[in-house]
């Protein structure tokens, strides 16, 4: 009985976890994503206990301690530093979002390859080369 | 107490433990999905509090009530205690600089003891 309790609560705070990191992930704002990292060392704490509570173990307990006396350490500092933030800024991109952003980013870059080539003609093949890559 | 009664009183204590074990571990499932779902800043801090105090009480009682030793169950009570500490402390920055930086509806604070947001 007690195995099926152990495994049904490592199974919801697994889940759990993986919620958090959902909300990690999306964001919007850094505050969200501190009070989602919290959420992942309460269910870090939860999981340890449960391990315990499996084992019967004592010497995990001092782990809880110091988990419950830093945890809150983060956050805190997240929010000490938090700032306005852009509505869309805090998202993660795709990749093609970032791909768009290298290539705009490449634009100048690639203006002044011209130019080089402009005044170095014997450097034509190369950059050309490089052009391709 | 006869060895029988410890017998007894070890699957009482099991039993006890497991329903514990099991609430808490809700409670933490909880906060998972209302992190997901809820809307606002306000709402998914509020969802957090759930295995931050509840849920982690529930499960420090199964380990204690399993491990049963006195000085297990001191330090489960000081984890306890610390959590109760911090957990408002960070509760209270995060939704300070969370309002400050203009995450919160004003509209959503009655009263709005901050007045009006820069």
């Amino acid at each position: 009985m007690m195995l099926a309790a152990v495994i049904a609560a490592a199974v919801l705070v697994a889940v759990a976890a993986l919620l958090a990191l959902v909300r990690v992930e999306r964001g919007p704002s850094m505050l969200d994503r501190a009070v989602a990292l919290d959420t992942l060392t309460v269910t870090l704490v939860c999981a340890i206990a449960i391990e315990a509570i499996w084992s019967r173990r004592t010497e995990t307990i001092p782990i809880l301690v110091a988990l419950s006396m830093v945890g809150f350490v983060g956050s805190v500092t997240m929010a000490r530093f938090a700032g306005k933030e852009p509505e869309d800024e805090g998202r993660v991109r795709t990749p093609e979002e970032v791909a768009a952003q290298a290539r705009a980013a490449d634009v100048p870059r690639g203006e002044q390859r011209d130019g080089a080539r402009a005044i170095d003609a014997e450097d034509d093949a190369e950059s050309a080369g490089g052009d391709q890559r | 107490m006869t060895h029988v009664d410890a017998g007894l009183w070890t699957t009482v204590a099991d039993v006890v433990a497991a329903v514990c074990l099991l609430a808490g571990a809700f409670l933490t499932l909880g906060a998972g999905v209302g992190l997901v779902r809820f809307p606002s800043l306000l709402a998914r801090m509020h969802t957090v509090t759930k295995p931050q105090v509840l849920g982690l009480i529930l499960l420090l009682t199964a380990l204690a009530l399993r491990v049963r030793s006195g000085s297990a169950v001191a330090m489960l009570v000081l984890v306890v205690a610390f959590q109760l500490v911090t957990s408002p402390v960070a509760a209270h920055m995060v939704g300070r600089a969370g309002f400050r930086t203009g995450k919160v509806d004003p509209e959503d604070l009655r009263p709005n003891e901050f007045g009006e947001p820069d």
